[in-house]
């Protein structure tokens, strides 16, 4: 009973986990808005940014690895592995969501000092869409903290003492 | 789980690893983090630069304009300050607990707390110091899409003394997820032994 219920716990955070960094990186590569102010045209994609870029690449490494990891999971060889990889996701994730939120904020509220002028007036919906892949993303790396804890949670209560 | 000194393990993955020498491996470690994350702190906390520049020239008088670069001008920054001096503090604390705690009674909660405050500090130092990466990133190359200029060729004194908090924060990284690792597998051994002593079996645990 116990272990069926250490199971679904644990596929429900991964499922979660998944769905999130799959849902983060769909949305952010499907940003993109032209604008045209005063006859100079302003377009916005997400790889304008190096940070964008590194942002969607850590979360589809992620997506793959929960995927795989998905398939994987009552496998005792791999059971380790599996647990050392996820703190390793775990970091990326909260690697690319932190550096992604540091420029969106930089995109929306300028920089008055650096003489950087917010661009989320000229492209409102582009800035939406990348609110929402943030969001997504960060709810990604806090299903994989909860999970990390809990497989520390798993690992110092086993379920067969010696 | 009483540290006795001087006690062997019996011979495990093909080397010797006696309590008391992962113990000091481990002490050292965390005072090595903890240096790392207080440099990178303090060097970002410190980080000022002013330059005048030479704006306009009205007649023969030239008109100046005064610019000053700190960090609490970016917000990445300042979370970059407050996630690296946690993390210090947290490394001064385990090392505190280490030296001082052995007569304290935890109640058992000792290895669950240390292990997941360790992870928990782990993901803050991460994101401070990547979000400070790129933000330095943004500074040094600009960004050409959005208009934005590159500020450390005129603050180049700023952004050397930012990279090398930069690098400090990276190595306290590294570091923590080194010890964070070691100090699971050190428990694990510890109480794997004191569980199969008493049958004198070397066995691996689970």
């Amino acid at each position: 009973m116990a272990k069926t219920k250490r199971i679904i716990i644990t596929i429900l955070l991964r499922l979660l986990a998944f769905g999130a960094t799959l849902s983060a990186t769909v949305v952010m590569v499907t940003s993109h808005e032209s604008a045209k102010v005063m006859n100079i045209k302003f377009s916005a994609k997400y790889s304008n940014s190096p940070t964008f870029k590194f942002y969607v690449t850590a979360e589809a490494i992620a997506t793959g690895y929960g995927l795989i990891v998905l398939f994987l999971s009552s496998r005792r060889s791999v059971d380790r592995l599996i647990v050392i990889l996820d703190v390793v996701i775990a970091l990326i994730l909260t690697s690319s969501i932190s550096a992604a939120l540091a420029v969106a904020q930089i995109g929306k509220k300028g920089d008055s000092h650096a003489g950087w002028l917010p661009v989320c007036n000229q492209v409102p919906k582009f800035c939406d869409h990348v609110t929402g892949a943030l969001i997504a993303g960060f709810v990604a790396a806090i299903a994989y903290l909860v999970l990390n804890l809990y497989s520390l949670h798993v690992f110092l209560t086993p379920l067969f003492p010696v | 789980m009483a540290l006795q000194s001087g006690e062997k393990l019996p011979m495990f993955i093909g080397h010797i690893w006696s309590k008391q020498k992962s113990r000091w491996t481990l002490l050292g470690l965390r005072l090595l983090a903890f240096l790392a994350a207080a440099a990178a702190t303090l060097l970002m906390v410190l980080n000022k630069q002013t330059k005048t520049f030479v704006v306009a020239t009205i007649g023969t008088t030239p008109v100046n304009l005064t610019l000053t670069a700190k960090f609490h001008h970016t917000p990445a920054f300042v979370f970059f300050a407050i996630a690296n001096g946690l993390v210090s503090i947290h490394n001064l604390v385990m090392i505190m607990m280490d030296l001082l705690g052995s007569k304290f009674d935890y109640k058992g909660f000792q290895f669950p707390m240390i292990a997941s405050l360790d992870m928990l500090n782990l993901a803050l130092v991460s994101g401070g110091a990547n979000a400070a990466a790129f933000m330095a990133e943004l500074g040094k190359n600009g960004n050409s899409h959005a208009r934005w200029d590159k500020i450390c060729d005129k603050f180049g004194a700023y952004c050397d003394r930012g990279a090398g908090a930069l690098i400090a924060s990276f190595l306290a990284l590294a570091l923590m997820l080194l010890i964070s690792f070691l100090s699971i597998l050190n428990h694990k051994l510890v109480n794997s032994s004191s569980h199969n002593s008493h049958n004198n079996i070397i066995a691996l645990p689970n």
